[in-house]
């Protein structure tokens, strides 16, 4: 698998740090309940296909990324950073 | 039809003619007291236990392939009970006693071989924290033996010993674990259910799940509607799409694990070996190919295969660990897929739907719960209530935050285990 870095061009994927579901870029409020933390730390799509997932370009630049990647047949359609993708 | 040396001498003798399919393909009927989504092994020991332990027959395993056919037959086949915390020690402490009758309960030859599995330390932290486990094992009534450096030099001489970067100090031998073959107990499980009337649907598809004013009533397949008065959902990396067909959203994340075996070798590795400093694990397959994996491929995955970084990382490991086993040459790999939960441990509870239960989270470790998993799941689903060996794998516990059992200490969130 290789994961095209908006800075780095397209890199190897062990150059990466998977971190998850793109979830973690909507972090709730303090306040915001049991539910929406639950939601938020531990319950996931999990989906089959199509998904946006947080990578770390840690043998690299060191940016966030999101990467829209298959799940099934692990074609990457692309990467942002993560400081410009909308959540 | 029994299985005896007798018979067998019998059939060879007259022409092998008298053998019987071990199981029937019915159709589905219209309605079950109780339909199990999925026939891997988790689910034909559920069928088989909820008829054996609680007479319940009227039951259907609903499978969308093949029986045994996903992680049952995609694993390395370790069988143990070594581990430290409470919730997990009483559970799979229970699970190899199931093991250990095993053939005789099925009348069929699952290969059960306690051949020992050895796990190695190459630190004096390791060490420590070993010692602690193999006293939580033996407090759970289990086996474990420390052993130093020249003990495991006597049982496993072919190490490298003296690896400049992890020597051996030692490992945590547990006599009582090792392998069994993985195929047959899937069909052991399925003939066992199939003979006390529980019908093993295969090529059927679950589509949808009925649930009218929170009670489960049925399920909708790729051969027609069926309705049941419970469901179980033991699907395993599948698990987040049948959850979600009764509105459920897991804590479960689905990644690839992949397993290797080389050409078949004359016998040279007699235990289930680990490495304590990389992801490698190794025993040697009656049939003489030597049967390794490693970890996960760190990746959400759906794909039942894997990157070649993790082959690169496993064959590194086992390099490091054993320079001998360097020119054995690999024939094949596969992927399973992992339902990770996010502590590394399983669920077996009851849903918000009335009726529906849920059978996931199994990780990288769920061949050798099978027997208990399957027990403990048809004790839940016939008297509604926990078994004694599984009251710990709450589906609530991360929400709540009481009651993760995180065997490994790193955090109970997703990509950590």
């Amino acid at each position: 698998m290789r994961i095209p870095c908006p800075i780095c061009g397209e890199r190897d994927r062990r150059e990466f740090y998977y971190k998850g579901a793109a979830v973690a870029l909507d972090r709730p409020g303090p306040d915001a309940g049991e539910a929406a933390w639950d939601a938020y730390v531990y319950l996931r799509e999990n989906p089959a296909g199509r998904t946006r997932e947080l990578w770390y370009h840690e043998g690299g630049c060191g940016a966030w990324l999101v990467v829209t990647r298959d799940t099934v047949s692990h074609e990457i359609f692309g990467a942002e950073l993560a400081g410009e993708a909308d959540v | 039809m029994r299985f005896s040396g007798l018979r067998v001498l019998w059939e060879g003798l007259t022409g092998n003619r008298g053998w019987e399919p071990h199981w029937r393909d019915p159709a589905p009927k219209s309605e079950y007291d109780v339909v199990i989504i999925g026939g891997g092994g988790h689910g034909l020991s559920t069928a088989y236990y909820l008829a054996r332990e609680h007479g319940i027959t009227n039951v259907a395993v609903l499978e969308k392939g093949y029986l045994g056919g996903g992680n049952v037959g995609r694993n390395t086949t370790i069988v143990r009970a070594n581990y430290g915390l409470p919730g997990n020690s009483e559970f799979y402490s229970h699970s190899l006693k199931l093991w250990e009758g095993l053939e005789q309960e099925l009348n069929y030859n699952v290969m059960m071989s306690q051949r020992g599995v050895l796990n190695l330390f190459h630190s004096d932290g390791q060490r420590d924290a070993f010692a602690r486990r193999g006293n939580a094992m033996v407090n759970q009534g289990d086996d474990a033996i420390l052993l130093d450096r020249e003990g495991v030099r006597r049982l496993v001489p072919y190490l490298d010993f003296d690896n400049a970067r992890f020597p051996v100090h030692g490992g945590l031998f547990h006599p009582r674990g090792g392998t069994a073959r993985h195929d047959a107990v899937a069909w052991g499980y399925a003939r066992g259910a199939d003979r006390r009337g529980v019908d093993l649907i295969q090529n059927c598809e679950v589509t949808g799940i009925d649930i009218e004013n929170g009670r489960v009533r049925g399920v909708q397949t790729t051969r027609g509607a069926i309705r049941a008065g419970k469901v179980g959902i033991v699907v395993a990396g599948r698990s987040s799409q049948v959850a979600a067909m009764a509105g459920m959203r897991l804590p479960i994340e689905s990644h690839v694990l992949q397993a290797f075996v080389t050409e078949g070798l004359k016998p040279v590795i007699d235990h289930v070996v680990t490495f304590g400093m990389g992801h490698f694990y190794i025993s040697q397959s009656d049939k003489g190919g030597l049967v390794f994996g490693g970890d996960i491929d760190m990746y959400a995955s759906y794909a039942a295969r894997g990157n070649l970084p993790a082959v690169e990382h496993v064959m590194e490991a086992g390099m490091t660990l054993m320079p001998m086993i360097g020119k054995a040459r690999v024939l094949r790999s596969w992927g399973g897929i992992m339902d990770m939960s996010p502590d590394g441990s399983p669920i077996i509870d009851r849903t918000d739907v009335e009726g529906l239960y849920l059978n996931c989270g199994w990780n990288y470790g769920g061949f050798k719960a099978v027997p208990a998993s399957g027990h403990c799941f048809a004790h839940l689903m016939a008297t509604d209530r926990y078994h004694e060996a599984a009251t710990g794998f709450r589906l609530d516990r991360f929400r709540t935050g009481y009651g993760i059992i995180d065997e490994e200490g790193t955090g109970a969130q997703h990509n950590l285990h």
